[in-house]
């Protein structure tokens, strides 16, 4: 079983987010890195079923050397080896256009990523990769299991899930409750260290699209509190004040 | 060149952010001079596809043979290319969701296309293309310039305000012919809640978390949202404990919703639920803890036990029908 693992680098999901450069860049004085944390359940998964079924684990990051505190990380939690495409990815297309690079040549039974990326939440990359390998893709996934050459999973639905079976290699974004994320131990982190992390060039993508500027949502005014003796307000307020009811 | 719209279908009629998504591409047609033209995937009333005219569409491409019976997000990007092709759109807008979401991706890279999703507004054709995009879960916005022939945009309840006209569109069947490597996934079975509200299709949306105390103690929370004909959501924690089904968790790893209206009942309002509701219009929280983060998000607050103050509002909603 080789798996591949697709990990983003994004900022923790209590990170204040602001811009510099004329709104043009993302601010990241003081800002905490994490592995995405749908990429996190993807990641968990993967060691569980490579401990039930033995293979590889590779993790995959397209973006800049400040990647590799994550990309250690995913190794400390029991990736085998790591490749870095070293690049700021431009949008989705240009990131699935490195992921089908790497993919195509590694030979993988099995893609993970996650439902979506937390910076720019396109839940596109697992189509786009799928589609560029000529390979199914499926997302959200939520439980996965591998029966010799055959996967079987859930996704959700809206309102709730459906039961799929579809033979290997696939392409899958997952989400939670397909694994408990992982906390690495000590050991994980001291051979982490000396885990294989290959740095490659990106290959060539014409520019779809190009960003403009950043820009912050309107401050939100102030909270108008209702004493609960009169709570029964609240409706007419909504009617005549809100104008949502 | 012309503007493709594909709607998503609910019991035979097109969902309200479907005709939205359809709105917005009428919109950009007549900026650009040319047609607007629907495709719609699956079983459905004929006569509520013509609907799709009075929100700006021409004509509607209706495709339902049987094996597009279940959502299939692969078969159903190859239908969608195949529409881009015969109508030579350039312009391709689907609502966000997680099935358009996939099959948007597989069209593109069908198609080569430019994909945008998470779109908030209409774009500015002044120069460029340029369309502002919702990033970091709704805690900013992008503007970016959509560069590529052709361009699929996936956008936000609220992108546009849908308003009916009078027009009334054709309804023609298309039946492009589909490869097996779409149908190699076998669905062995569903499970679906059935009659329920849409948490992201819902105007109102009546959520709990932590301080709902247990899932026998959910009623008063439903009761209100049946008064107001809302969805009922929850917070991560809930769901975890299995309180309420995965479906209705809420927030940056759950559903995004984008309500005219949220209420939200003893829930903390930590960063990563506010995450998921921060698209909504107006925001009510009610959490005994003065100090709750989740009033610094809101509009209306109250102060106060849920179980004391929900079947008081559900009383003043059904007094005030
Ligand atoms: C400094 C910087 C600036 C950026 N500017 C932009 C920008 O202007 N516009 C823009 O669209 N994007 C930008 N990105 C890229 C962004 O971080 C994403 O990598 C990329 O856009 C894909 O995001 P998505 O929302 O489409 O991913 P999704 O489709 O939501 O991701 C689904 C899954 O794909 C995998 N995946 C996604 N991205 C990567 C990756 N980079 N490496 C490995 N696996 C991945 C993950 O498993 C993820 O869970 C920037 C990144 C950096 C570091
Ligand atoms: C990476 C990551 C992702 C996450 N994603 C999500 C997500 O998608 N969605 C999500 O919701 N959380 C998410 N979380 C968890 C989040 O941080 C919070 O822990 C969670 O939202 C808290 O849920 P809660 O408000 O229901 O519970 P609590 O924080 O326990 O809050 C309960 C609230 O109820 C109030 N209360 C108690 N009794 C009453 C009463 N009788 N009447 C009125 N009020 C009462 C209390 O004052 C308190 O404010 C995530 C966390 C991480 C780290």
């Amino acid at each position: 079983m080789k798996i591949l693992v697709c990990i983003t680098n994004v900022p923790d999901t209590t990170a204040k987010i602001s811009f510099a450069e004329n709104d043009t860049k993302f601010n990241k004085a003081g800002v905490q890195y994490i592995i995405g944390p749908y990429d996190d359940y993807a990641l968990a998964r993967a060691v569980e079923l490579k401990e039930q079924l033995g293979g590889s684990i590779t993790v995959l990051n397209v973006g800049e050397a400040d990647s590799d505190p994550q990309i250690r990380k995913a190794l400390a939690i029991g990736a085998d080896d790591a490749i870095r495409v070293n690049c700021d990815p431009q949008d989705s297309f240009f990131t699935a256009v490195q992921i089908a690079a790497i993919a195509k040549e590694g030979g993988f039974d099995l893609i993970l990523m996650g439902r979506e990326s937390i910076d720019f939440n396109s839940g596109v990359v697992h189509g786009l990769v799928g589609e560029m390998l000529g390979i199914p893709s499926f997302s959200p996934v939520m439980k996965l299991d591998i029966q010799g050459s055959t996967a079987t999973f859930a996704r959700e639905i809206e309102g709730g899930k459906e039961y799929l079976e579809a033979p290997l290699p696939l392409v899958l974004g997952c989400q939670e409750p397909i694994a408990e994320w992982k906390i690495p131990n000590m050991r994980g982190i001291m051979t982490a260290r000396t885990k294989p992390l290959k740095v490659v060039e990106p290959v060539a993508v014409d520019e779809l699209t190009t960003l403009d500027k950043y820009t912050l949502p309107a401050p939100k005014g102030a909270c108008k509190m209702i004493p609960v003796d009169q709570a029964e307000t609240l409706i007419s307020l909504l009617k005549t004040e809100a104008k949502v009811l | 060149m012309s503007i493709l719209i594909f709607v998503e279908l609910d019991n035979g009629s097109i969902k309200k952010t479907s005709l939205e998504a359809v709105a917005y591409g009428a919109e950009i047609a007549k900026t650009k001079g040319t047609t607007a033209s629907v495709l719609a995937i699956g079983n459905a009333d004929l006569s509520e596809l013509a609907i799709a005219g009075a929100y700006g569409a021409s004509k509607v491409l209706h495709a339902n043979t049987s094996e597009l019976a279940t959502e299939n997000a692969m078969a159903y990007a190859s239908v969608l290319t195949a529409a881009v092709q015969q109508e030579n759109a350039d312009v391709v807008i689907l609502p966000k969701s997680g099935l358009c979401d996939a099959m948007g991706a597989r069209a593109a890279a069908k198609l080569g296309a430019s994909i945008v999703s998470g779109v908030t507004d209409l774009p500015d054709l002044t120069d460029g293309f340029k369309v502002k995009r919702s990033i970091y879960t709704g805690k900013a916005f992008a503007t970016v310039d959509v560069k590529g022939d052709i361009k699929i945009l996936g956008i936000k309840k609220n992108a546009i305000e849908a308003v009916a006209g009078s027009g009334i569109a054709d309804v023609a069947t298309f039946s492009p012919a589909l490869g097996g490597g779409d149908f190699v996934a076998k669905v062995v079975s569903q499970e679906k809640a059935s009659g329920e509200l849409s948490l992201t299709e819902a105007d109102i949306v009546v959520s709990g978390g932590r301080g709902m105390k247990g899932p026998e103690h959910w009623q008063p929370l439903i009761d209100l949202a049946q008064a107001l004909g809302a969805a009922t959501g929850c917070s991560k924690p809930v769901s975890d404990l299995d309180w309420r089904p995965h479906h209705e968790h809420i927030g940056q790893t759950g559903i995004k919703v984008a309500p005219n209206l949220y209420i939200a009942c003893g829930i903390s309002g930590a960063i990563q639920h506010l995450a998921g509701v921060n698209s909504s219009k107006v925001i009510v929280a009610i959490n005994k803890d003065p100090e709750a983060p989740f009033f610094k998000a809101a509009d209306y607050g109250i102060v106060g036990d849920v179980f004391d103050i929900l079947p008081r509002l559900t009383k003043a909603v059904n007094e005030s029908k």
